[in-house]
């Protein structure tokens, strides 16, 4: 297939990912934000938010302080961000429009119905409600257009790389929560963070839709350590960091299947599966955390870019 | 207004044979279920997304383009008649350009002013004396026809370059067949549906011969912002190729590749929906971001087919379309099967003096015009509005000619008082292979949907009706 259609189909499926995220942030920070300050300490919700969105210079170009309507405007729908929600859509739209004939009807009528829906809700809501509404409705669509990718798309290139693009975005969404957050997941004897953060957790784990997944897979009250091992090496749990490189590993392997050829970036996702695969949550604290998780940022990252020069351009 | 041949009804009011099932189906019709399948098919054709731009409007707009729900009916004795017609023509017309680019006996036998071709913006001079492959340069064609009564057929201009439409053609059947599913079975009409096959072997069996056995088409488009992307997007998908920008080309050492996600392919045919002038900035406009650097080198060296050729605009120069009874004599050796409105070529003298004594009784077009913009069309302009056209025509003869007022055969059409005659043309589009020429039965009848309006352009409220050939 054209370069140009495969790249466009992986962006595609990168913004649409990308959106639903954001919600999700803005949604666990509404919440987080809700709470009596004795709950949740001092720390600014808000601006830890554009943290983790990963656009914090960009933001502070624009504004003076983090709060909720500053925030909120940049991450939804500020055109000024070019990975504001309202953009994510827009982008997405765009790339799809170009790519139509390489998506199935439902996959069309899914993004362009979300593009025209966005229309309506303007340069923002009037309301905390609507609000949530508006949340709600970015996290269905993504579900719509994602569902409807799998259920009715060939499951040949265009496939692998659509699901490529969902799952490199959501590695580096999962990674950048935890880099922002991870001295609330440290083990008890290494805490830098107060006394109250379960509901820090809470929201940390509502960001990625985990929190149900957390009780049915270790059966206790929250525990940072736990956190932290659901979202990095739990196999069962989808937006970990490993159940995204064995999506990406089984994903690139169907290309190179297909074309009869590995190349840098099946070596690069490989390696990254292995390293998953064989450390463990004590291990990865003994070596720091922190630097366990901007290793593993730099090193999605070079993947994406090794996925771009090998089939993308 | 001007009495025009009725395509339904003879003068004493009788209806032609081929209309016979169609009248008595319209008189069982109750009016208004009529007007709601012509509306079901508005959000029909919205919902597919069949739009096209309109310009000089301020910014583009994306617009529809009406479509009339009463089919346009013709004979298969007619369209025989049409056909051959229509073959005769591209045959004349590709002889021509390749004896311009080559020979040049045409000037030399004095048929056609040297300066009409030297001095013409269409002529190419950077592919004279270049073979292309199997000497076909007018692969698709749309030559625009008008009938005036029941065997005589003009041609009112040819379209060598890079004709559009055809895809309304195929979906107005479609839609058709989707309305009308009675009124298919009370005919036998000959189908459409096979064009993008006939169009992707027309293109195959051009590849240059150091193609692989099944050569690699794309089809080139300028982007989405095009007017016509939605067409290009069509057509791909229905031919099966891919649909590339100038971006996702490359030459190397003189062949044309395609950037894919298992590196560079060879390209062997490109059916190009680009204009010469944006096609390869290093040959022609260099500030053209939407072409590929060097694939005129390639063409040059016989490594890719492009389609149609490059240069073959000065066909659809409307001062050489004056000449074309002569040119179809001069390389076939027959007299021609359609008639070539007479012409005045304002460029000449005595031609000038006449047309500014007869504006008003005229139509004039730029030589290069499309898409109706530009023209004067007497009968139909106030005295104003002719004054303002003589001091544009005064200032630039050469660019313009001259035509008697044509009257335009009329059909019925839905109009907001019912069931009307409205005038129509048609433009059939006609493939040329090296094997053979192709003609899908049938083609895109324009209709000016305007009670007396003669002009037909969708970009001057022109709208559209499936075209039928019966058997018979």
């Amino acid at each position: 297939m054209l370069s140009r259609t495969a790249d466009n189909l992986y962006w595609l499926s990168r913004y649409v990912e990308r959106a639903e995220y954001l919600a999700r942030i803005l949604d666990a920070t509404q919440r987080l934000s809700a709470l009596p300050l004795a709950y949740v300490g001092t720390s600014n919700e808000w601006e830890s938010a554009v943290a983790t969105a990963g656009c914090a210079t960009a933001f502070f170009k624009l504004y003076d302080e983090a709060n909720e309507t500053n925030v909120t405007d940049f991450l939804a729908f500020s055109t000024a961000n070019s990975s504001s929600i309202r953009s994510c859509f827009e982008v997405a739209r765009g790339n799809a429009r170009a790519e139509r004939t390489a998506l199935t009807v439902e996959m069309w009528d899914a993004i362009n119905g979300t593009w025209l829906e966005l229309k309506r809700y303007g340069n923002g809501p009037t309301s905390r409600e609507e609000f949530s509404r508006f949340l709600r409705w970015v996290q269905e669509s993504s579900l719509r257009f994602d569902g409807s990718a799998y259920r009715t798309m060939l499951r040949n290139d265009a496939y692998w790389f659509s699901r490529l693009g969902v799952y490199i975005e959501r590695a580096d969404n999962t990674a950048r929560i935890l880099d922002v957050k991870y001295h609330l997941l440290l083990p008890k004897n290494e805490r830098v963070g107060g006394a109250l953060d379960y509901f820090q957790w809470a929201a940390i784990l509502r960001s990625v839709s985990a929190l149900t997944a957390y009780h049915w897979v270790y059966r206790e009250s929250l525990q940072p350590w736990l956190v932290a091992d659901l979202l990095i090496l739990r196999d069962e749990m989808p937006r970990s960091l490993a159940s995204c490189y064995e999506a990406i590993v089984r994903n690139l392997d169907s290309i190179a299947g297909a074309y009869g050829r590995q190349g840098p970036a099946q070596r690069q996702a490989r390696g990254i599966r292995t390293r998953l695969q064989n450390i463990r949550m004590d291990g990865i604290f003994q070596r720091g955390l922190h630097e366990f998780i901007g290793e593993f940022i730099v090193e999605n990252n070079r993947l994406g870019a090794l996925i771009t020069e090998q089939f993308l351009t | 207004m001007i009495a025009a041949f009725d395509e339904m009804k003879e003068q004493n009011g009788s209806v032609r044979p081929a209309y016979g099932e169609l009248t008595r189906w319209l008189d069982e019709m109750p009016p208004d279920v009529l007007d709601y399948r012509r509306r079901e098919a508005e959000l029909i054709f919205r919902r597919i997304g069949i739009t096209f731009a309109v310009y000089g409007e301020g910014e583009a707009q994306e617009r529809l383009i009406p479509f009339d729900v009463i089919p346009r009916i013709m004979s298969g004795t007619e369209w025989r008649l049409l056909e051959k017609g229509l073959t005769q023509r591209v045959n004349a017309l590709n002889a021509f350009i390749k004896d311009i680019y080559g020979a040049r006996e045409v000037l030399r036998a004095g048929i056609v002013p040297d300066d009409l071709v030297f001095g013409n913006p269409a002529f190419r001079p950077e592919i004279s004396g270049q073979d292309v492959p199997h000497d076909i340069y007018v692969h698709v064609a749309g030559i625009d026809i008008v009938r005036v009564d029941a065997e005589t057929f003009y041609v009112l201009e040819d379209n060598a370059r890079t004709p559009s439409g055809v895809s309304y053609m195929l979906e107005n059947r479609e839609i058709m067949m989707r309305l009308f599913p009675e009124l298919f079975s009370r005919h036998r009409i000959a189908p459409v549906e096979n064009y993008p096959d006939e169009l992707l072997a027309t293109l195959k069996s051009v590849a240059p011969s150091s193609a692989s056995r099944d050569p690699n088409v794309v089809l080139l488009t300028p982007g989405v912002f095009n007017s016509a992307y939605y067409e290009h997007s069509f057509l791909a998908d229905k031919l099966g190729v891919e649909l590339v920008e100038g971006r996702d080309l490359f030459v190397k050492d003189e062949i044309v590749y395609m950037r894919t996600t298992q590196g560079p392919r060879r390209v062997d045919v490109v059916y190009r929906r680009i204009d010469d002038d944006f096609l390869d900035p290093l040959t022609f406009r260099p500030d053209s971001v939407l072409g590929v650097p060097g694939i005129m080198s390639a063409y040059v060296a016989g490594n890719v087919t492009l389609a149609n050729a490059v240069g073959t605009g000065i066909a659809d120069d409307k001062a050489v379309y004056s000449f074309m009874p002569a040119i179809v004599k001069f390389y076939l050796g027959e007299e021609p099967l359609l008639k070539t409105v007479p012409t005045w070529r304002c460029r000449e003298e005595e031609h000038l003096a006449f047309v500014l004594d007869h504006l008003h009784e005229l139509v004039v077009k730029e030589v290069h015009g499309s898409g109706g913009y530009g023209m004067l069309i007497g009968p139909a302009t106030s005295k104003v509005g002719i004054e303002q056209f003589r001091a544009k025509l005064k200032t630039s003869p050469k660019n313009f000619i001259a035509q008697p007022t044509l009257a335009l055969s009329t059909c019925p059409t839905c109009v907001e008082q019912g069931v009307a005659p409205r005038h129509v043309d048609l433009r059939p589009f006609v493939l040329t292979g090296r094997d053979r020429v192709r003609i899908v039965p049938g083609g895109l009848t324009r209709v000016a949907l305007k009670e007396g309006s003669l002009v037909v352009n969708s970009s001057q409220g022109g709208g559209t009706k499936d075209t039928w050939v019966l058997d018979g």
